[in-house]
């Protein structure tokens, strides 16, 4: 076999020719000398470029794969596990829940509109590779404080990328997060978690099979655009503010959206799966070509011919290497025998989608080791050999590194610079206006309600969606799907604040009455290779792991996004973890989060810690963080035992309001029963902020007042002592009762009603006593008034 | 026998099978139109539901109009047939010159999704019949370019004609004269850009929908019997 000779891989990059042409591309010596024993020779320029891309820290997780392997991945309902495209579990009633999160940092802090666009765009494809149709997504988004104008630019432009693809593709936008700290300033995050669902017998897996299919390229076509986005974009930081021009330079590795184009494609792949036309299928995103062709051949134990001059290209003289490595947006690779071939054109005709036949699956070739499939790149069928490489290779023997890890040098000081007793209280009332931020201004600007799911949208504790969808078989069922993190308790300590945050999404599940039953997580962290960043990311694993298997739940799938800093200094560590939930019967509205007149508050749970600490420790709280500007200390203690205890009371009861048939007074008001007359009117998780903010949100979505009485000073309205939930009843007997049957604390607060919020300490003194409107006021413009703050450094300084 | 509607779907229409469930639950009989059928079979009534045809490219509904079915719904519409148009539908009947006006991108050129409440002000259309002027619906919108123009003439004429159907409590886009919602002088071609089909059940929080897709079908049952 003579594999031909690459293409001048310098000249068209650009390089100097005195530069290792490895090292430009991002592999390091070492790993040259892997290639080069997989191979048994030198590779050439085209086979470089392949290895490049498929050994980046993004496609082969080389830094943290080690680690990933202490996730309990297994569980009952676990119908696809994590590896795939996406993890999928089997909802009940004939229906799998397929979902997938992913991070499009990089591109979004370069190109803010097409980074979040074509990050939406990518979640989407994960999602119907496996046969489901997308049906919601989810936004955890991080920047700096917004009295920058960068800032600003970037949140205006992901906010309208998610919005302009998200809206135009059509699956709504059901939720998120929004998340502000100076961390982030030169790197900020754009997390996208996908949610579909799919009949149970159309699950379909990447992978090709039946030596002489044809592999078929669906969708758009491809061009120079992002070509390396794995590897010089998402698999290094970024220079900041004296680098910002070679930054600039990088914008063109963003891939640019078309949702139009996806939309077509979305429809055209479910009715060929629908009529049974394919046997695999793949989406093309992270290494384009080279991805899709060498890991759908691995998977199926086969080879691949893939002929690059059949490629439909955007652009005139694209090289090989650019052919297989572009990351063109809304391409598709099926599996197709011979003979489906001709209903597979004329489907996708129809839906004005392109289909090309670009290659052929082959025989692996009989070696002593066993079979190897072989990817050959083939300049016209038959023509010149430009490539040839061990499938499997690209994907399965990526280098495997256990980078050195170290705690971050000044951790014990940071544990010892506790709030909790040493920051003197201030104006309780002022701190916690500046802890409120209505976020509708982002959520507006996204379709939250197609396909007439959403019975809980962006703002409530989780998304809660009927479990239906156009070609779905019937179902009482709701699934519900929230997305956590909180980055200031995993700066100081990432395994405590990494289980809290999987705990505050399965207490966020509760909250509209879902049972958890799995987890994603999208880790966003700093550079591999300081031994600190490690150090948290191997922590936060743990953390992951521990809390996911107290509470029994599989981790089915995740993405890790490194190099996360700017000018030398890494992000905190950012693990963001999505919970998916099930509710057995939706047929009337949960409670909500607002209260109602005249009736009793309740909080479930601890009133305060019972370790040997502080009992309202502030560590890693927002007052503190925030506030104060305190971010050490110590995190408050987590129970797991008796956190799922009170998560399991809530959902139960929330479950019981949702679960009734609906009380149907016919058509004109139809608010389905919505803070109707059972045990509970209206459930909040006390998160971030505390009760203090739990109290004040609650009152405002309710437009009713309340006075809690009783709070052990700034301390207990400001803790973020987990496993605790405020409940409005008008019925506090019977539920205090039930609480303590379970095992859970219950303390009646206060009673709501009125015009102001009030919150009384222990010795009857006004905490906090504001006007319900004032807050309301303060809550609504937070957002807005920020955004049009004039001039950089000119902005509102709250916050 | 149950009235039918013809749901017309363009590549990028996505509120189709939305429609299609909500005047089922209404009691009507739904079908999807492909937009190159030249066709609209046996349909007592014709809804173009939102979404972005053709991608919205050039302009919202700028290239929708050009569809093939495009002709069989503007024959419809001029035999007195019922043809409503919800947001991108209302747009795509205003560039095909069935509406007057335009729709025009946002004041303060943002997306909007949220719940509107709007005053119906017309009995003189498909979608209002037999409901009484002044009532108040709480009907979700979703759009970019749903800010209603047109010139002075136009808007004379539509408001002696008794044209305008639908008009916002909180204009929430900056439309002309706070129109949501407008009707051809027949009153049997109506766009409007709340959608319906968003408030038609009650565990989505309101079923004020179902009030305009009634009186939808109570005139598609009229064109049946006629």
């Amino acid at each position: 076999m003579t594999v031909a000779d690459g293409e001048p891989l310098h000249r068209s990059l650009g390089l100097t020719d005195g530069e290792p042409l490895h090292r430009s591309l991002g592999l390091t010596d070492g790993e040259l000398a892997s290639v080069e024993e997989v191979l048994g020779r030198r590779p050439n320029h085209l086979e470089l470029a392949l290895y490049a891309v498929m050994w980046s820290e993004h496609c082969s997780y080389k830094s943290s794969r080690i680690h990933l392997r202490r996730l309990p991945t297994d569980g009952p309902r676990v119908l696809v596990g994590p590896g795939e495209n996406a993890g999928v579990i089997d909802a009940g009633d004939g229906i799998a829940v397929a979902i997938r999160i992913e991070s499009h940092n990089h591109p979004s802090a370069i190109e803010p509109h097409q980074g979040a666009a074509t990050g939406v765009g990518g979640i989407l494809r994960d999602v119907f590779t496996m046969g489901a149709r997308p049906l919601a997504v989810m936004d955890p988004l991080f920047f700096g404080p917004l009295d920058s104008a960068r800032q600003r630019w970037l949140l205006e432009g992901v906010v309208g990328g998610i919005s302009a693809y998200g809206n135009s593709v059509g699956v709504p936008t059901v939720g998120g997060e929004l998340t502000f700290d100076p961390c982030y300033s030169g790197n900020p995050l754009v997390n996208v978690l996908c949610l579909g669902a799919l009949p149970v017998e159309r699950l379909v897996l990447g992978r090709a099979s039946g030596p002489g299919n044809l592999a078929v390229l669906l969708g758009s076509t491809t061009g120079r655009d992002g070509i390396g986005g794995v590897s010089v974009l998402a698999s290094a930081g970024f220079g900041g503010e004296r680098e910002g021009a070679a930054d600039d330079a990088k914008r063109p590795s963003v891939q640019v959206g078309d949702p139009f184009e996806e939309k077509r494609l979305i429809e055209a792949c479910l009715a060929l799966l629908d009529a049974g036309l394919v046997v695999g299928i793949q989406d093309l995103g992270g290494a384009g070509l080279a991805c899709a062709t060498s890991e759908t051949a691995a998977r199926g134990g086969v080879g691949m011919d893939v002929d690059v001059s059949a490629v439909p290209c955007r652009e005139p003289h694209m090289a090989p290497w650019e052919v297989m490595t572009s990351e063109s947006q809304e391409r598709m690779l099926a599996i197709v025998t011979p003979a489906a071939w001709p209903e597979v054109a004329e489907l996708c005709r129809r839906w004005e989608v392109r289909a090309t036949a670009i290659g052929t699956v082959t025989e692996p070739e009989v070696t002593p080791g066993g079979p190897v499939g072989r990817l050959r790149v083939l300049e016209g069928a038959g023509g010149a050999v430009l490539a040839d490489i061990p499938a499997a290779s690209l994907a399965d023997d990526a280098p495997l590194y256990d980078r050195p890890r170290a705690a971050p040098a000044g951790l014990a000081d940071r544990l010892a610079d506790d709030p909790t007793g040493s920051e003197p209280a201030g104006d309780c009332g002022a701190e916690l206006v500046a802890l409120l931020a209505d976020p509708s201004w982002a959520y507006r600007q996204y379709d939250h309600q197609l396909f007439c799911n959403t019975v809980v949208g962006p703002g409530g504790d989780a998304a809660l969606l009927r479990l239906a969808g156009p070609g779905l078989p019937p179902s009482e069922r709701g699934m519900a799907v929230t997305t956590d993190s909180a980055p200031r308790w995993c700066a100081i300590d990432p395994r405590a604040g990494t289980s809290l945050v999987v705990a505050e999404g399965v207490a966020n599940l509760a909250c509209v009455g879902a049972s958890p039953v799995a987890v994603v997580n999208c880790l966003n962290f700093g550079n591999p290779e300081h031994s600190e960043v490690m150090w948290q990311l191997s922590e936060a694993i743990d953390g992951l792991a521990e809390a996911c298997t107290a509470f029994g739940l599989p981790v089915i799938g995740g993405n890790v996004s490194l190099y996360n800093e700017s000018a030398g200094t890494d992000i905190d560590p950012t693990p963001v973890v999505g919970v998916l939930g099930l509710v057995d019967a939706l047929r009337a509205r949960p409670p909500g989060v607002g209260l109602a007149e005249g009736a009793s508050v309740v909080l479930l749970g601890r009133r305060s810690d019972g370790g040997p600490g502080h009992p309202h420790p502030l560590g890693g709280s927002r007052w503190a963080v925030e506030g104060r500007g305190r971010r050490g200390g110590k995190l408050p203690g987590l129970d797991l035992a008796a956190h799922r205890a009170a998560c399991e009371l809530v959902a139960a009861l929330v479950a019981e309001v949702a679960g009734a048939p609906p009380g149907g007074t016919g058509l004109g008001g139809g608010d389905g029963g919505d803070g109707g007359d059972g045990p509970m009117v209206a459930v909040h998780d006390v998160s971030g902020g505390g009760l203090g903010l739990a109290l004040a949100e609650m009152a405002i979505a309710g437009g009713v007042g309340v006075r809690a009485r009783g709070i052990a000073g700034h301390a207990e309205l400001f803790t973020e002592l987990p496993s605790r939930f405020v409940v409005a009843t008008h019925e506090p007997g019977p539920l205090v009762a039930r609480a303590e049957a379970a095992g859970v604390p219950a303390a009646v607060l206060g009673a709501a009603g009125g015009r102001s919020v009030v919150m009384e300490g222990a010795d009857g003194s006004a905490l906090v006593d504001l006007q319900l409107a004032e807050l309301a006021g303060s809550w609504r413009d937070a957002l807005p008034s920020r955004l049009d703050a004039p001039t950089e450094g000119a902005g509102n300084a709250r916050g | 026998m149950a009235a039918r509607i013809a749901v017309v779907v363009f590549p990028g229409t996505n509120c189709e099978h939305d429609v299609a469930a909500a005047v089922e639950r209404a009691g009507a009989a739904a079908s999807l139109t492909w937009h190159r059928d030249r066709d609209l079979g046996q349909a007592d009534a014709v809804v173009l539901p939102g979404g972005f045809a053709h991608g919205d490219y050039l302009r919202p509904g700028a290239l929708a109009r050009f569809s093939p079915v495009m002709e069989a719904v503007a024959g419809f519409a001029a035999g007195g047939g019922p043809v409503v148009g919800i947001c991108n539908g209302f747009q795509i009947l205003t560039e095909a010159g069935l509406l007057p006006g335009a729709l025009v991108k946002n004041r303060g050129l943002r997306f909007v999704c949220a719940p509107s409440r709007v005053r119906v002000d017309s009995e003189r259309s498909a979608v209002t019949a037999g409901v009484a002027v002044g009532t108040v619906l709480s009907i979700p919108v979703n759009h970019f370019s749903g800010s209603y123009v047109c010139d002075a003439r136009t808007l004379a004429a539509l408001r002696d004609g008794d044209q305008v159907v639908l008009r916002y409590l909180e204009n929430p886009n900056g439309s002309v004269d706070d129109i949501a919602g407008v009707a051809n002088a027949a009153g049997n071609v109506v766009g409007l850009m709340p959608h319906p089909e968003r408030a038609a059940d009650a565990l989505l929080g309101s079923t004020d929908g179902l009030v305009l897709l009634a009186a939808l079908l109570a005139q598609a049952a009229g064109v049946r019997a006629a």
